[in-house]
């Protein structure tokens, strides 16, 4: 009896971690042994139940999930138009949803008995949840920031050394997240023995794409259900924002085979995607390989690396998690873009109409939020990811309006 | 098919020496001044070459490296100008095996077919390209064979004897091992180890064996070139040439016949190793 090949687009990526075209294993052959070893630890432990009872046990009372539900009131009456929901994931402990991801990697770590844990940050969001499990689970931790980043991000930088871990300010190339990645893969590649490379999103050599993915998709699985709890049916649409993009492949990847709902990434435009000034990988950029794996770049005509800008350190990526490209061009997801300056507006309206100062990251897919609500049916039910909180960021604000603290 | 590296190996044994294996990265500083190094390479003792194609994050090369790149790129380097390197090479030189040595993105980005239309049209004899393990054979290796090209694969301290046979598959003219666990320019690999880990890898295939990674001054070339086939010295090479820069990161008029004069150097270390030996 043979059966027949479920119709789903949630079964990626192959055997040779490829999305379509995208994803794959591109990385040197001294990480080659080690990525393979990850491969199968990981495939080991997600088979294994008591992995999985391991992090619900930690998701309930050390993140605090789930995260709630919560219905915008007051944005959606501002908006006059679609229904808001926001998934409330700046509530976890650290504020963001990295948490999520961090957790299930340091629980795979200790399962392969590494004894060193090594993660770059952009934001510093990942940086602290990474220093955060180390701190918990007492093993050493070496964190890559670039310079620059390392400069618009002090808070998060005293926060992980006071949580432990060892911040690396890498100056090389231009001093940003990738350059931060590029810091880390060398330290791996050195430390080969002990060391756990604990990337941040849903990017690098296969396995991370699908294993950060799949630690973060606890995000859409409690939104899934939540949602029916509420409103006894799915959402018309769900949004988030998009750096590298682990918490918007958190929330889709549950929803991908659930054809109604309509799924919306907002990559950073900076400046505008016409100036060249943004991070815009989809909208901006073109396919090619780095960092592990074929996705699309910022690069110019002689594919060199360009660098991003935004307003937010955690979307200043020049890249996108190789799923996201393929989402894009298989049309399941539509990917659009929001503007340093819109993101600084729903920054400051979430803040005075909920009560909630998001990060600048989410600011962006509430940005995106605010052009398209208005112009929905009252019944429509938007999911909009609140993925951080914006305490990392008053700082910044503050200074791109103004205002001297 | 023979190739200018089989032919240059061959001819090395022969002799019963070692290959000084030299890496510049093409148009560090600038393109002229990377020409006259390129072009007095074999003149002061390179029996292969590597050119490095310039990209923006090179993930396993060290600080020395990557600066090289940087400085290459401000200046304008690109892919085109590197193989114009290797034409312009070629013109004075038809012996003489040039390997480019990489990342894939430039190359991915060009289009393979049309680099490798190109690099065979400019007298490329192999590539290097870093994160291309065997597992991704398909995208470049399999189409550069075709084309007659070398690709030649690293192997490294984390390749075990389970996966040697996969990394040696599809290489050709030379297997290059590095020596460490490590980016380029770091540590010194220890003799002893590496004679253990060459031995190993000829256990699995006939083909010459290029030792690098960390080997900085002429005793340590020497040292390599008694074990191995060849000895490759990039990053000592390039921070030569990172010495000749003046504060606004110009090349100093003499450069290149300064940077030569210390490839000279470590060349003598090589060639005389094994002769110091059966003294």
């Amino acid at each position: 009896m043979s059966l027949s090949k479920p119709n789903t687009l949630r079964s990626g990526p192959d055997e040779r971690g490829r999305f379509g075209i995208f994803g794959g294993r591109f990385v040197a052959e001294t990480l080659m042994p080690l990525v393979l070893d990850l491969d199968k630890a990981y495939a080991a432990a997600k088979a294994d139940p008591a992995f999985q009872a391991e992090i619900d046990f930690m998701q309930r009372d050390y993140v605090g999930r789930p995260s709630p539900l919560y219905l915008a009131e007051r944005l959606t009456e501002h908006f006059n138009g679609a229904k808001i929901y926001l998934k409330r994931d700046e509530l976890n402990h650290t504020g963001s949803h990295k948490i999520n991801n961090c957790l299930g990697q340091i629980l795979l770590a200790r399962r392969m008995g590494k004894t060193r844990i090594i993660a770059e940050t952009g934001a510093g969001q990942h940086g602290v949840a990474t220093a955060t499990v180390c701190a918990r689970f007492g093993l050493p931790c070496v964190i890559y920031m670039g310079a620059t980043d390392i400069e618009r991000q002090k808070p998060n930088v005293f926060r992980m050394k006071l949580l432990g871990a060892e911040v690396i300010p890498v100056t090389s190339g231009t001093g940003t997240l990738k350059d931060a990645m590029n810091e880390a893969l060398r330290d791996w590649v050195t430390n080969v023995e002990n060391t756990y490379y604990l990337i941040g999103t849903v990017a690098g050599p296969h396995p991370y794409p699908a294993m950060v993915r799949d630690f973060q998709s606890v995000i859409g699985s409690e939104t899934k259900v939540q949602m029916m709890e509420r409103e006894g049916r799915l959402p018309d649409s769900i949004v988030a924002c998009i750096g590298g993009g682990s918490n918007a492949m958190g929330l889709f990847h549950p929803f991908l085979d659930d054809t109604s709902v309509k799924i919306y990434g907002v990559e950073a435009a900076g400046k505008g995607i016409e100036t060249g000034e943004h991070c815009a990988s989809l909208k901006g950029g073109t396919p090619g390989v780095l960092h592990g794996n074929r996705t699309y770049l910022l690069q110019d005509d002689d594919g060199q690396i360009k660098d991003g800008h935004s307003i937010s350190a955690g979307l200043d990526y020049p890249g996108i998690g190789p799923e996201h490209a393929w989402l894009h061009e298989t049309g399941r997801a539509e990917y659009v873009s929001a503007t340093d300056k819109e993101a600084l507006e729903a920054f400051q309206l979430c803040s005075k109409l909920e009560g909630i100062i998001p990060a600048l990251e989410p600011a962006h897919a509430l940005a995106f939020v605010s052009k398209i609500a208005p112009t929905l049916p009252k019944d429509h039910l938007m999911v909009m990811n609140m993925c951080g909180r914006g305490d990392k960021d008053v700082f910044s604000v503050a200074d791109y309006l103004g205002v001297k603290l | 098919m023979t190739t200018r590296l089989d032919k240059r190996f061959a001819a090395l044994k022969e002799e019963g020496r070692a290959a000084f294996v030299t890496f510049i990265t093409g148009g560090d500083p600038d393109f002229d001044t990377s020409f006259e190094v390129l072009k007095g390479l074999p003149a002061a003792g390179a029996d292969v070459i590597e050119l490095g194609m310039p990209f923006t994050d090179p993930m396993a090369d060290g600080p020395a490296i990557q600066a090289s790149s940087q400085r290459a790129l401000r200046n304008g380097a690109t892919m085109k100008k590197t193989l114009e390197l290797v034409r312009r090479f070629r013109d004075g030189d038809n012996e003489t095996p040039i390997v480019l040595m990489g990342y894939y993105n430039p190359i991915y980005h060009m289009g393979v077919e049309t680099f490798l239309t190109r690099a065979c049209e400019a007298g490329v004899d192999g590539l290097i390209v870093v994160d291309l393990p065997p597992e991704e054979d398909d995208e470049l290796c399999e189409p550069a064979m075709r084309a007659g090209l070398n690709f030649i694969r690293l192997a490294t301290p984390t390749t075990d004897d389970r996966r040697l046979p996969a990394v040696l598959a599809n290489t050709s003219g030379f297997v290059y091992y590095v020596s460490i666990t490590g980016i380029t320019g770091s540590a010194s690999p220890e003799a002893r180890n590496v004679a253990d880990a060459v031995a190993r890898i000829k256990r699995h295939t006939p083909l010459p064996v290029a030792v690098g990674f960390g080997i900085k001054t002429p005793a340590q070339a020497a040292d390599i070139a008694r074990t191995a086939d060849g000895a490759v010295v990039g990053s000592a090479i390039v921070d030569a040439i990172a010495k000749e820069l003046d504060s606004e990161g110009r090349a100093k008029p003499g450069a290149a016949e300064r940077v030569l004069g210390f490839v000279r150097s470590l060349a003598d270390g090589v060639h005389k190793a094994r002769a110091a030996a059966a003294e």
